[in-house]
């Protein structure tokens, strides 16, 4: 009869796989922290050619920030929380009836159409950052809530869930492309006109 | 007699090591993934202000990063409490952010060079002169595309 050593030994050879299934867990399960923020572009220094381009006072809509964070739109005084909307009625305004797709008021002194629409954000130098920083939200958050509209009529989902799905690079290339139109298509419908530099006007 | 023979005492079987290179590796993945590099200690406070209409900065590779804010304690004696710049490990001035710029574009492969996304990390109580200077060095160096990095939230936050 064979002797029987001590306890028998646990089978080690299953470890390797527990060890790879939590790895792949961890691996699938934990996202790299990312940055994020409002994108925007400055103008060129230089303009591309010498045209005097000519803008109408009306299709300009612009927001001053003094430096106690106060916020003159279009030569009025007004709060920060309803900029958003002012923002919303100027660029879906179409004073000349261009645009199928707005539902604005049709006011002969405000914008002519999303097109033309410029959006001019003047700040003085005492200004809080993150004042500016909640102006330029705002702004950014109108031309959002338009397009948004827009693409769920269209499309029956958010321009941001859309644009935020062509951006990221884990997107496969045939759906890419697909978003690519739509994106565009929507971003045309509203284009972001949003100057910082001085606007001449007459 | 052999049958009811004592196991010899003091003989504790060897518990198996064979899977702690498994378990020290999977520990080594693990770290590996969820650690991000941070290129530059802070030199300046870096509070970012709320944005609730925000886009997400892909590839870090893609991204030259400019801190703005006043510096931090250490630093208040010797270089004041004005908001100031800080360029990789270091604080500069306005002046210097183009050279800055252009020295970070340079290093990066040919193909992104056209597609630098500069990020402005700058803290909530900085005043706009600053940034509009930053703006001013970063449209003389043609580098047009800027992400005002903040932090998901409510912008009205902003405001206390």
């Amino acid at each position: 009869m064979p002797r029987r050593k001590g306890a028998p030994e646990v089978n080690a050879g299953s470890m390797a796989d527990i060890a790879f299934l939590l790895l792949i867990f961890f691996l699938v399960t934990t996202t790299i922290e990312t940055d994020a923020g409002l994108d925007r572009m400055l103008p060129p220094i230089d303009p591309p050619e010498d045209v005097e381009v000519v803008i109408k006072q009306k299709n300009i809509f612009t927001v001053n920030i003094n430096k106690n964070g106060q916020l003159l739109v279009e030569d009025n005084l007004m709060q920060l929380r309803d900029l958003r909307k002012a923002a919303v009625a100027f660029l879906e305004n179409n004073g000349d009836g261009s645009c199928n797709y707005c539902k604005g008021r049709k006011d002969a002194t405000s914008s002519d159409n999303p097109e033309k629409a410029i959006i001019s954000l003047k700040n003085d130098r005492e200004t809080k950052y993150a004042t500016y920083i909640t102006v330029q939200n705002e702004l950014v958050g109108a031309y959002n809530e338009l397009r948004n509209r827009e693409a769920q009529r269209l499309y029956g989902r958010d321009f941001t869930e859309m644009e935020a799905e062509y951006l990221n690079p884990e997107t496969p290339s045939n759906v890419r492309d697909d978003l690519k139109d739509k994106v565009k298509r929507v971003q045309d419908m509203f284009p972001q006109k949003l100057s910082e530099a001085e606007t001449t006007s007459n | 007699m052999s049958k009811f023979a004592k196991k010899k005492d003091g003989d504790l079987p060897a518990v198996s090591t064979a899977s702690l290179p498994d378990i020290v590796f999977m520990l080594l993945f693990f770290f590996m993934t969820v650690t991000t590099m941070k290129d530059s200690s802070l030199l300046v406070e870096n509070t970012l202000p709320n944005a609730s209409e925000t886009k997400k900065l892909e590839k870090k590779d893609r991204v030259i990063y400019i801190y703005v804010g006043k510096p931090t304690q250490e630093y208040e004696k010797v270089f004041g409490t004005e908001p100031k710049i800080q360029l990789n490990d270091k604080f500069a001035s306005v002046e210097e952010v183009g050279s800055y710029i252009l020295a970070e574009r340079a290093k990066k492969p040919q193909e992104l060079q056209n597609v630098l996304t500069t990020a402005l990390k700058v803290d909530k109580n900085a005043n706009m002169g600053l940034i509009t200077d930053i703006k001013q060095e970063l449209r003389k160096v043609n580098a047009l595309k800027v992400n005002y990095t903040t932090y998901e939230g409510d912008a009205f936050n902003n405001l206390q």
